[in-house]
C-alpha cells in the first residue's frame, strides 16, 4: 500500500516545474502545456486528499478540472493563433506593445 | 509490488515534466507532457480513481493534447531561442535551486504524514455518476454551457477576415 | 523452477497468453491481407493473388520478405525522433487493444492460476479501448508531421482531424448498449445477452432489449469504418487524392507497420462488434434440448471445408499446389474431427462463433471498400458531425426512455 504522502509529494514536485516551465520558456505554445502540466499535479492531489478522507468530491473535482482545462485550451489556443497571425512571433518577449 | 509500480510510474512523470522544460522544439515538449499525463493516469488507477484515469487518458492525453499538437503543427512553432544566460546565475542559482527543491520535498512529505490511508475502493463508477447527477448537477450542466462558450469563442477569435457565416 | 513459477503465476501466465495472442494476431493480420487483396479481386471480376503458393496462399509471406529488404530512406529534414516513434506507437496502440478482448467462456489454468480467455479481464474493458483509441490519433498526426513535407502533412492532418471527429459518435453509439448491460466489463455484455426469446431468436444487443440497437449498431459501424480510415472514409490515405497520405514518406518496415496497424484497428473493432451488439461467443442457435445437434456445426464447418480443400488440391493445376492444398485439407479435416470428439466439443464452441462473427464483420468491411466510392473531405465531416452525431445522440435518449418505462 503506497501512503498518500508520497502522492503528495509528487503532485507538488510537478507542480514546481510547471511554474519553472511557464517562468523560464518563451514559446507562448510550450508556456501554456506547463499551465497544463500544473493543473494535473493539482488533479493528482485532489485525487490523493480524496482517497484519503474516503470521499469521492476529490474525483468529481478532478472531473471537473478536466472539462474546464479543455475549454481554456480551446479559447486559449484560439488566441495563440491570432498572436501568431498579427505579429508573426510566438515569442512572449515580442508581444510586449498593446499597440501593434 | 505497488511501490515498484509507483516509483516507476512517478519516474516516468517526473522525466517527462523535466523533458518538458528541456526540449527545445516544442512538439518534444508534447509529447513529453502526453507521457506525464499516461502516467498520471497509471498514477490515479493506483489511487482507485479508475473512471477519472480512463476519462484522463481519454480527454486530456486523447483530445486536449492533439489540440496542441495540431496548433503547433499549423503554426510551426519555431524552436526556443538561445537567451543570455548568466553564468552566476547558473552557478549559485542551481544548487540554491536544488536544495530549495529537496526543502520542499521534505517538509511536503513530513507534512502530510499524518494524512489516513485507508484502503482503495474499486467500482467508484456508478456512485460517482450518482453524485454527478444528483449532487452536482448544476455545475455539471454549467460546464457544458462552458464549453459551448469556448467552442463558440474559438471559432470566432480564429476566422480569417472576409469569411463568411 | 516451477516454485518460482508458481509464486508468480500471474506473470508467467499473462506472458505466455500475451506470447500465443501476438502470434496469432500477427499472422491472422498477414492472411488479412491476402483476404482482402482476393475478395476485392473477386469483386473486381478478376482473381486476386494467384501465383505466388496455391491461391496465392504464400503472398503475405512474399509481402513480408520483401518488406524486410527494401531500403530504408530517410527525408531530410525530417524530425528523427518523431520519424521513428510514429509508426511504432501506432502498431503499439493498434495491437494493445487486443489484451482485453474475451475470446470465449472458459476458464484456463496455467501454472496454477486460473484466468478467463483474455489477457486481462479489465472490469472497466470498454473505457481501456475507448482511451487505447484516442491514443490512436497520434500515430498518424505525428507521422505527417515528421516526415517534412507537404502531402503527409495534409494528409496526417486530415486524417487525424477525422478520427477525432468520428470517435465521439463512437463513444456515443456505444452507450446505449452499456445503459443495457450496466457495466463496462466486456465479459458483462455477453453474460447480459444470454438466453433466447421465443426459444429461437438469440437475445443479442441487436434484436432484443428494451430497445433494439438497430441505431446504435449502424452509427458505431460507420463510425469504426471512419475511425479506422478505411475506405469509403479513406480519403487522407488515398492514392489518387494524396499521394500516400501521412504514410507517403515511410517505405519497408514502418509503412508495414503503419498497414497492420491499420488491419489490427480493423480487427478490434470487429472483435468490439460481436461482443457488444452480436452477442460475442454465444451461439446463434439453441443449445438445449431437441436442438443438442448445433453442437456439432463447429466441426462440421471444419469438416466440409477440409473435404472442399482436398477435392480442390485433387484438381489444381500445379503440382506443388495439389500437394500442399491436399495436405491442408486433411489438417483441416483432422481438426474438425477433433472438434467433434466429446473432450473438445465444449471448448471449440465459444471461440467459433466469436471468430466466425469477427470474420463476417471483417468481410463486410473488405466488401465495403471494394464496392462504395469513397467520401470527398468536407462531405466526410458533415457526415460525422451533422448525421451521426445528432443519431447516436438520439439511440442515447431513446435507449434511456426504453429503460425507464420498461422500469429497468
Amino acid at each position: 500500500m503506497v501512503p498518500v504522502s508520497y502522492f503528495i509529494v509528487l503532485s507538488a514536485v510537478l507542480f514546481s516545474l510547471g511554474i519553472v516551465g511557464f517562468l523560464f520558456k518563451r514559446n507562448i505554445v510550450t508556456m501554456f502545456m506547463s499551465i497544463e502540466l500544473m493543473l494535473n499535479a493539482v488533479n493528482l492531489a485532489f485525487i490523493a486528499f480524496g482517497r484519503s478522507l474516503g470521499q469521492l468530491q476529490g474525483q468529481v473535482f478532478v472531473f471537473f478540472v478536466i472539462v474546464v482545462a479543455a475549454a481554456e485550451a480551446a479559447a486559449g489556443l484560439a488566441i495563440v493563433i491570432l498572436i501568431q497571425r498579427n505579429r508573426k512571433t510566438l515569442n512572449v518577449e515580442r508581444v510586449n506593445l498593446l499597440k501593434l | 509490488m505497488m511501490m515498484i509500480l509507483f516509483f516507476a510510474l512517478a519516474a516516468i512523470a517526473v522525466a517527462g515534466a523535466v523533458s518538458l522544460i528541456l526540449q527545445k522544439e516544442p512538439i518534444h515538449s508534447a509529447l513529453s507532457l502526453i507521457i506525464v499525463m499516461v502516467a498520471l493516469a497509471g498514477l490515479y488507477l493506483l489511487l482507485g480513481a479508475e473512471f477519472i484515469s480512463a476519462v484522463q487518458i481519454i480527454v486530456y492525453a486523447g483530445a486536449i493534447m492533439v489540440l496542441f499538437v495540431f496548433v503547433i503543427m499549423l503554426l510551426n512553432a519555431g524552436n526556443e531561442e538561445r537567451t543570455n544566460f548568466s553564468r552566476m546565475a547558473a552557478y549559485i542559482g542551481l544548487p540554491l535551486a536544488a536544495v530549495l527543491g529537496a526543502g520542499l520535498v521534505y517538509f511536503v512529505g513530513r507534512g502530510s504524514q499524518q494524512v489516513a490511508n485507508p484502503e482503495v475502493v474499486t467500482d467508484v463508477t456508478r456512485p460517482l455518476a450518482m453524485m454527478l447527477f444528483k449532487d452536482y448537477v448544476f455545475p455539471f450542466e454549467l460546464t457544458s454551457i462552458l464549453i459551448l462558450i469556448a467552442i463558440l469563442g474559438a471559432v470566432v477569435l480564429a476566422r480569417r477576415e472576409g469569411d463568411s457565416e | 523452477m516451477s516454485a518460482f513459477l508458481a509464486e508468480h503465476s500471474l506473470i508467467a501466465t499473462s506472458i505466455v497468453k500475451t506470447v500465443v495472442l501476438l502470434f496469432l494476431v500477427l499472422t491472422a493480420l498477414a492472411y488479412l491481407t491476402w483476404f482482402e487483396r482476393k475478395v476485392v479481386g473477386h469483386i473486381q471480376s478478376r482473381w486476386g493473388p494467384y501465383r505466388v503458393g496455391p491461391h496465392g496462399l504464400l503472398q503475405p509471406l512474399a509481402d513480408g520478405l520483401k518488406f524486410i529488404m527494401k531500403e530504408d530512406p530517410f527525408p531530410i529534414g525530417a524530425d528523427k525522433f518523431v520519424y521513428f516513434l510514429a509508426p511504432l506507437l501506432s502498431m503499439a496502440v493498434a495491437l494493445t487493444a487486443l489484451a482485453i478482448i474475451p475470446f470465449g467462456p472458459q476458464e484456463i489454468t496455467l501454472f496454477g492460476h486460473t484466468s478467463s480467455l483474455a489477457i486481462v479481464d479489465l472490469n472497466l474493458g470498454l473505457l481501456f479501448l475507448f482511451a487505447i483509441s484516442s491514443l490512436g490519433v497520434y500515430g498518424v498526426s505525428l507521422a505527417g508531421w515528421a516526415s517534412n513535407s507537404k502531402y503527409p502533412l495534409l494528409g496526417g492532418l486530415r486524417s487525424s482531424a477525422q478520427m477525432v471527429s468520428y470517435e465521439l459518435s463512437l463513444t456515443l453509439s456505444v452507450v446505449g448498449v452499456l445503459l443495457m448491460a450496466g457495466s463496462f466489463s466486456l465479459r458483462d455484455f455477453i453474460q447480459h445477452q444470454q438466453g433466447w426469446t421465443w426459444h429461437f431468436l438469440p437475445r443479442w444487443n441487436l434484436f432484443a432489449g428494451p430497445l433494439p440497437q438497430i441505431l446504435g449498431f449502424f452509427c458505431y459501424f460507420v463510425a469504426a469504418i471512419a475511425e479506422t480510415n478505411r475506405a469509403p472514409f479513406d480519403l487522407a490515405e488515398a492514392e489518387q487524392e494524396l499521394v500516400g497520405g501521412f504514410h507517403t514518406e515511410y517505405s519497408s518496415m514502418k509503412f508495414a507497420m503503419f498497414f497492420m496497424a491499420e488491419y489490427a484497428n480493423m480487427v478490434t473493432v470487429s472483435c468490439l462488434a460481436t461482443i457488444l451488439f452480436f452477442g460475442g461467443w454465444l451461439s446463434p442457435f439453441p443449445v438445449a434440448g431437441s436442438w443438442s445437434w448445433t453442437l456439432y456445426i463447429p466441426a462440421a464447418v471444419f469438416v466440409i471445408c477440409g473435404l472442399m480443400l482436398i477435392w480442390d488440391g485433387i484438381t489444381y493445376t500445379t503440382n506443388i499446389g495439389k500437394v500442399e492444398l491436399v495436405i491442408l485439407g486433411f489438417a483441416l479435416t483432422g481438426v474438425g474431427v477433433l472438434a467433434g470428439t466429446s473432450f473438445a466439443i465444449s471448448f471449440v464452441q465459444g471461440p467459433f462463433w466469436f471468430l466466425t462473427k469477427v470474420l463476417a464483420f471483417l468481410f463486410i468491411y473488405v466488401w465495403v471498400r471494394g464496392t462504395l466510392p469513397r467520401f470527398r473531405y468536407d462531405q466526410l465531416m458533415a457526415i460525422g458531425w451533422k448525421l451521426l452525431l445528432p443519431v447516436s445522440l438520439a439511440n442515447v435518449v431513446l435507449t434511456s426512455l426504453a429503460l425507464v418505462v420498461t422500469g429497468r
